[in-house]
């Protein structure tokens, strides 16, 4: 297989951009990042995508392709219509800086206020702790996020309706739930996630787990069962009786 | 906010995006499923009549608390068997019509409307809020389920508890269904029909959808941090993720079956269908 396509890819900075056409010859395995590799050696040596490890491990290559978060490194030519122009975006959510490369810095700083785990006294005289494999194993899910943004740049909240100030999204949720189901974490970052996070503003439509390269089930494995906690601490009058007796760390 | 105070993309227009594929079809499909469903329900809800034959009644009326068959309406063709607390209440005013379905959907209806999975289709597919995934909405502005009125979906374990005991009495229903009464002696004997696998299977179906609830899952385990120090509780939290995993299509069997289970005892009772009997 191989065919000329035309890719349609932003170009300009801040406000001032424009959707320009490039064409190139695509064969057989290639990925989206390999043909913008090959534009920009081409016919566009200016043009400014960021990337780092071409596995998806590294989460720098964010981008829309046909309107969809993908990570470019890992969405095949194959999977596309590639009659047609394929479109290739920056992420929408973030400030444009140049072509494809957004400004990420804002989640550097949202994450930065999430309380940092709080080790309950350790069970060994060594400074060390005991878990069950099987209760290390629902955070660890969220261990597998590659700081990709996905997530955060398709949600709605933050995409449509801009609540950077409000509504820490869907990465960050995922990374509080990742320490507060830690059953070693004794920190309590619940009227955080209420009140400055704005777990609230997340109308579980899904988008978030929809997008993930990591295939984290963001929505039902860390926000509904954050919200449930949020529920129990503040929303639950008849449970708080009941819960006198049992505690959520024993 | 950013550190090089770059300016944002604007918002979206209303259906504004660059997807190629066709994004509206499953938001139109959550939409006509779901107003059909509504549709259908209200419906049945309002005849007030053909809601049981034989053993069957129709989860639309179950738990019924009270009937009476109206004038000229006698045992079988009626459904006075089934009231939990007898007649129609004396003090029910008169210029508001009874309708003893109407007295328990709201359960399984709130239930329903407060789900998890109900919430985010019907965000999207009713209120456009994202229409879909990178697709941009009619709203300008957005306060999510994080103010009134939307901050109410808080109450949705409670109504799960009530669906939990709706599960009983919907298994009590397929009880109730493998006895048939002989019309000419009255006298009951055991059996089963196709009526009754088809309640069978309602309850089936309501259970899956139900045990698998985010609510249920968050009660049974989900709010400790550790979930192995007691073994029973350790399997239900297990049990209840493996069904919350598919709590779409449990979602969707059971809104389904629900509705045709009705519909198959309105079918019999009107004489449509003919009920096939097993044993
Ligand atoms: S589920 Fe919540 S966090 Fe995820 S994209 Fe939707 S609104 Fe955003
Ligand atoms: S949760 Fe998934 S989509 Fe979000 S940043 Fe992490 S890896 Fe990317
Ligand atoms: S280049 Fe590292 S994830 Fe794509
Ligand atoms: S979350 Fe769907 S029934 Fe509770």
């Amino acid at each position: 297989m191989s065919k000329t396509v035309t890719f349609r890819i932003t170009r300009g900075t801040g406000e001032k951009t424009e959707l320009v056409d490039y064409q190139t010859e695509v064969g057989e395995g290639m990925v989206v990042l390999d043909a913008v590799h090959q534009i920009q050696a081409e016919s566009a040596p200016d043009l400014a995508v960021r990337w780092n490890c071409k596995a998806g491990k590294c989460g720098s290559c964010s981008a829309e392709v046909n309107g969809m978060p993908r990570l470019m490194c890992m969405t095949r030519l194959g999977e596309i219509n590639l009659d047609e122009p394929v479109t290739i975006e920056p992420m929408r959510t973030f400030p444009l800086i140049k072509d494809l490369v957004t400004d990420v810095s804002w989640n550097y700083e949202v994450k930065k206020r999430i309380k940092k785990m709080k080790p309950r006294k350790p069970d060994n005289e060594d400074g060390s702790w005991l878990m069950d494999q099987e209760d290390v194993e629902r955070p660890q899910e969220f261990r597998k996020c590659i700081e990709c943004f996905l997530c955060q740049n398709v949600c709605h909240v933050l995409r449509d309706h801009k609540l950077h100030a409000e509504f820490a999204g869907p990465r960050h949720f995922v990374y509080a739930a990742q320490l507060e189901m830690n059953p070693i974490d004794t920190a309590d970052r619940l009227e955080d996630l209420k009140g400055p996070d704005g777990i609230g503003y997340c109308n579980i439509t899904k988008c978030c787990t929809k997008v993930c390269p990591e295939h984290i089930t963001i929505t039902d494995n860390a926000i509904i069962p954050l919200k449930e906690r949020v529920v129990d601490k503040f929303y639950d009058p008849i449970g708080k009786l009941f819960r006198v007796f049992s505690s959520r760390d024993s | 906010m950013a550190q090089t105070h770059l300016p944002l993309a604007p918002q979206r227009g209303y259906g504004e995006t660059t997807r190629k594929d066709p994004w509206w079809l499953p938001t139109l499909g959550t939409f006509i499923g779901l107003s059909g469903f509504i549709v259908y329900m209200t419906w049945a809800g309002m005849q007030n009549e053909h809601f049981s034959y034989q053993g069957y009644l129709s989860p639309a009326y179950s738990p019924l608390l009270f009937w009476t068959d109206p004038e000229g309406v006698t045992g079988l063709a009626g459904a006075e068997r089934f009231a939990y607390f007898g007649p129609q209440p004396s003090w029910w005013p008169g210029a508001i019509p009874f309708l003893p379905a109407l007295l328990i959907l709201w359960a399984p209806g709130g239930f329903r409307i407060t789900c998890y999975y109900y919430r985010g289709a019907y965000y999207k597919a009713f209120w456009q809020s994202p229409p879909n995934c990178a697709v941009g909405k009619p709203h300008k502005t957005y306060s999510g389920e994080r103010s009134f009125p939307l901050i109410i979906q808080n109450i949705h374990r409670y109504f799960m508890y009530l669906a939990v005991v709706f599960l009983f009495i919907l298994a009590h229903d397929v009880y109730l269904g493998m006895w048939f009464i002989d019309p000419a002696t009255g006298a009951k004997s055991f059996g089963i029909g196709l009526g009754t696998i088809v309640l069978a299977l309602n309850v089936t179906f309501l259970s899956a959808y139900t045990l698998g609830c985010h609510s249920l899952r968050h009660v049974i385990g989900g709010f400790k941090d550790r979930i192995s120090g007691a073994p029973i509780r350790k399997s239900l939290y297990k049990g209840c993720t493996g069904l919350n995993k598919n709590h779409m299509r449990w979602a969707w069997t059971s809104l389904v079956w629900v509705g045709f289970t009705d519909f198959y005892i309105r079918m019999c009772s009107m004489g449509v269908f003919t009920d096939i009997r097993i044993i």
